[in-house]
């Protein structure tokens, strides 16, 4: 049997579909209701509940905590101020990006990084020799996202904490009626919206508060499907769909770097020394050979390909995750790894690797697509990630 | 009669073992005219089905297959022959305190189990298995490959090791000096290097001691366990599956493959020589006196036999006859094959599930194992062995009577040098012995056993041929690898004795149901033609 989540006594009753799918060696849903429609519009219109559970979360602490984390991550964690959270990627000693997370500091010498894919090993590995603990609390943290226009007066309704000056990728210890909780402005969707850690024997409680904090404002469960259209209009990107773990990698043509992911400016060379440093130093140098980058599928163009045999435009119902080659003048110089209808952009988009020469804003490109059946060429552009840059995510 | 003891075939194939087999194939597909002749009643050697008692069919010997190459799967079409892979999911470790390492097929499964026993070994799982994945790439090639002479500077021979010079190259330092440790260090050592939890190391490290006469802490152990791990099923590596309706499936689908090619199969015809004439074999005289002519011939026997057995070895170079007298067989397992009247219930995991279906490993720490091998080293059977259990009827339902079932114990060590020689009541004891340590762990065994069938390293020669018992036809040990197998300049399928030649697993690359040898021979004698 695979594992479930703190929470699983409540997805499960919502479960409309049984639309269950993997995360992590945990059973998650796709969606609660047997279409996510209205799970998404619940992110950008009021508050999506999402059980994030599965993510792999290390408590990093000791003297030597924030040393192992800048000796491992690319960013510069001297500057991490008390309750400041970063996202960052992490690298191997070639500069090719293992996996992308987040790191809080809830302590002097605390730490919390969250993860994709199981890190432990990684982590003592190059933890030898520090006066460090790294303990795997996967399992005994619970987190639940909160995501949406809404999600702050919810929160204020039920958690005693200062949300109102609670800012972007900062946190805070607080008590959501008297459950124990550390309350983050974070999440995957690009909205405004906070994520929720508890200890996991407190979870259904938690999920009790908030259905019932939430209800007056629009809360709704929502799954990965609704999730993964909003994290593509966010331009953020996923392991294993957008880009091959270097630990999984099979080849080194499927590995890449912070650089070719668009991550860039988490890279602090001039900072002390980190691993895959002197890789990087090289590779900024050089120039990355890809560019991680937006396309926007041209409408007409789409509508003339259907037009072509007789069918009005067919859209994505949900987000794709299979690769679709991107093509100038016949030639491929490239591959989408997702994409989808963005239902508050109107637009077909796609997050795509590009060969650097091919990846400036505007450039006319092809994308791949499948009309009846029959391989296509939808004409495209390349266009700046994210598509989508609310005023109130961070507001 | 007599026209048929004068007729004359272009090849005649000694011994009808799959190896034999896919060597007759091939050369049938190519038009040539091939008789198999197999001592026995039944096609197979030691991949063979046989329903030893009453409704209860086993393989009775090899059990299991991974190695089999899939280019003879798609050249002589086994799938339309009856080939049928069914998968063997997991491997169960039953440990002494009652709790058990379980390897699932299922990635999430495997690494929550592995988890429970090292949150750290869960990771390195994945970054040993890409190892393993690349190790396995780099020496694919050369499985397909007809070991060129190191030295020799004939242009063949130089082309070769050329191209294994480069291929070596294109591995990059990393892989080239992983794979260097592979072909040098002990089994253990060298998980050791990646994992803490003993029953994982343990239960990974007896693929690298099976059929040898090594311990898992001998030094050339890692590369016997690589050589499991070269197994492809469908294009995945480390794909282990059960042949419907046995081992013996396999060969009677390789059978049916080289009839329809033309080839004649004969059963129950013993060859007792091959007929030479000035350095050049005409043909094979049966142990009942009938002579067979042909252009060719080929031996599927070791090289023991097919050496010193079908040939006069006066007719033979001096160091030829001291090379296979110095080739180590020392056969080191053993095969119990139960008929039960119910399943084993594991008190690790009682019940029916789906752990029944997959292998069960008794090998519950090195330690355990290299005891094994200890009891071995001076002549005695191990007191508690290594067994990897399967039971067929889970997988295959039609190998036992409905409700009954069949389970195959493949055991090790079981010397071939016993103490004293093998006779029956050794026989027994070994027998007791390995139903002793499963009864260890599953309790109801004893009494579910309505037949019992022990076989030692001597029962195996006895039966099959297999000189000492050795289930590979020779140790896979380095100093016996590819271009030394089975020995340096004759280990290209040919013999000193012209149009004699040699497709056993005696023969690169060797054993296991893989097929290769059988098929680079025929390929080396076509070209000879």
């Amino acid at each position: 049997m695979l594992k479930v989540t703190p929470f699983h006594p409540r997805t499960a009753a919502l479960s409309q579909g049984q639309a269950w799918r993997r995360w992590a060696g945990h059973t998650v849903l796709s969606s609660y209701e047997l279409y996510h429609d209205r799970e998404y519009s619940a992110i950008r219109n009021a508050a999506a509940m999402i059980d994030v559970s599965p993510l792999y979360k290390y408590a990093i602490a000791g003297a030597d905590a924030e040393r192992l984390l800048d000796r491992v991550l690319p960013r510069d964690m001297t500057k991490a101020k008390l309750h400041q959270v970063m996202y960052t990627p992490w690298c191997d000693a070639a500069g090719k990006v293992i996996d992308d997370g987040t790191v809080s500091r809830l302590d002097d010498q605390q730490f919390r990084l969250t993860a994709a894919d199981p890190n432990l090993r990684w982590l003592h590995h190059n933890a030898v020799g520090m006066d460090v603990t790294i303990e795997d609390v996967s399992d005994s943290i619970a987190a639940v996202s909160l995501q949406g226009p809404t999600s702050r007066d919810i929160l204020k309704g039920i958690a005693e904490a200062d949300l109102d000056t609670l800012r972007f990728f900062r946190l805070t210890h607080a008590s959501i009626q008297g459950i124990p909780a550390t309350i983050s402005r974070t999440g995957y969707t690009g909205d405004l919206g906070y994520e929720i850690w508890v200890d996991a024997g407190r979870a259904v409680e938690l999920w009790d508060r908030l259905i019932d904090g939430g209800e007056a404002y629009g809360i709704t469960p929502a799954g990965i499907l609704a999730l993964d259209i909003a994290r593509i209009e966010a331009g953020l990107l996923m392991i294993e769909v957008d880009y091959v773990s270097a630990h999984h990698a099979l080849i080194e043509a499927q590995t890449s770097s912070p650089y070719e992911l668009g991550l860039g400016w988490t890279v602090k060379l001039e900072k002390g020394p980190f691993v895959g440093q002197a890789a990087l130093a090289q590779e900024k140098h050089r120039g990355p050979a890809w560019q991680f980058r937006g396309i926007e599928v041209d409408w007409e163009s789409l509508e003339q390909l259907y037009a072509e045999v007789g069918l009005p435009p067919k859209i994505p119902t949900v987000a794709w995750r299979t690769s679709a080659p991107i093509y100038v003048q016949g030639v491929q110089v490239g591959y989408a790894t997702s994409g989808c209808w963005s239902p508050l952009l109107k637009k077909y988009i796609a997050m795509a690797h590009l060969e650097s020469r091919y990846a400036r804003l505007g450039t006319p490109v092809h994308m791949e697509v499948t009309v009846e059946h029959r391989r296509k060429e939808a004409m495209a552009q390349v266009a700046k990630l994210p598509f989508l840059d609310l005023e109130r995510r961070r507001a | 009669m007599a026209t048929r003891s004068m007729s004359s075939y272009d090849a005649i194939v000694i011994g009808g073992g799959h190896n034999g087999l896919v060597a007759a194939a091939y050369l049938a597909k190519a038009g040539k005219r091939v008789l198999v002749l197999e001592r026995r009643h039944v096609v197979g050697g030691a991949a063979v089905s046989e329903e030893v008692f009453p409704g209860f069919t086993f393989s009775v010997f090899s059990y299991v297959v991974s190695l089999l190459r899939p280019e003879i799967i798609r050249d002589l079409e086994l799938p339309r022959h009856g080939l049928q892979i069914l998968p063997l999911e997991s491997t169960l470790t039953p440990l002494p305190n009652g709790d058990y390492f379980a390897a699932w097929a299922d990635h999430d499964q495997a690494r929550q189990e592995l988890y429970r026993h090292s949150p750290k070994d869960a990771e390195a799982y994945d970054e040993f298995g890409r190892l393993m994945h690349h190790m396995a790439m780099a020496v694919k090639p050369i499985i397909g490959m007809v070991p060129p002479d190191p030295t020799s500077l004939s242009p063949k021979d130089l082309l070769g090791l050329g191209r294994l010079g480069r291929h070596f190259h294109g591995l990059g330092d990393d892989k080239f000096c992983a794979l260097f440790k592979l072909m040098t260090m002990s089994s253990a050592d060298f998980l050791e290097e990646w994992f803490e939890c003993e029953p994982l190391k343990a239960t990974k490290s007896a693929s690298g001691i099976i059929g040898t006469f090594l311990g898992p802490r001998s030094p050339g152990t890692a590369y016997v366990l690589l050589h499991h791990y070269m197994g492809e099923i469908d294009g995945a590596f480390r794909a282990w599956g059960f042949a419907k309706g046995g081992t013996g499936g396999i060969s009677e689908a390789i059978a049916s493959a080289a009839r329809t090619f033309g080839a004649e199969i004969r059963t129950e015809a013993e060859v007792s020589q091959v007929i030479v004439k000035n350095g050049r074999a005409s043909g094979v005289a049966l142990a009942d006196g009938t002579e067979l002519k042909a252009k060719v011939v080929v031996s599927a026997l070791d090289p023991n036999l097919t050496f010193l057995k079908l040939l006069d070895p006066h007719e033979l170079p001096d160091d030829l006859v001291k090379g296979v007298r110095q080739f180590k067989f020392r056969g080191s397992s053993g095969k119990v094959n139960l008929a039960l009247s119910e399943l084993p219930d594991f008190t690790c995991m009682p019940g029916r599930g789906p752990h029944l279906r997959g292998a069960i490993s008794i090998s519950p720490s090195i330690d355990y194992l290299e005891r094994a091998y200890d009891d071995a080293k001076y002549g005695e059977f191990s007191r508690q062995p290594y067994m990897d259990v399967i039971i067929p009827s889970m997988i295959d339902p039609h190998m036992a009577p409905p409700g009954k079932h069949v389970m195959s114990c493949f055991v090790q060590y079981a010397p071939y040098q016993l103490n004293g020689g093998w006779n029956d009541a050794k026989r027994e004891a070994f027998g007791d012995t390995v139903v002793d340590t499963l009864a260890k762990f599953a309790p109801n065994l004893k009494s579910a056993i309505i037949h019992r069938q022990v076989l030692t390293p001597k029962d195996m020669e006895d039966m099959v041929g297999l000189t000492e018992g050795n289930i590979f036809q020779g140790e896979l040990a380095l100093q016996q690898l590819f271009f030394l197998r089975p020995l340096p300049q004759w280990a290209k399928y040919r013999t000193p004795v012209r149009r004699f030649y040699q497709c056993g697993a005696g023969t690169h690359p060797g054993g296991g149901i893989m097929g290769a040898s059988g098929r680079l021979a025929a390929v080396e004698i076509l070209r000879d033609w």
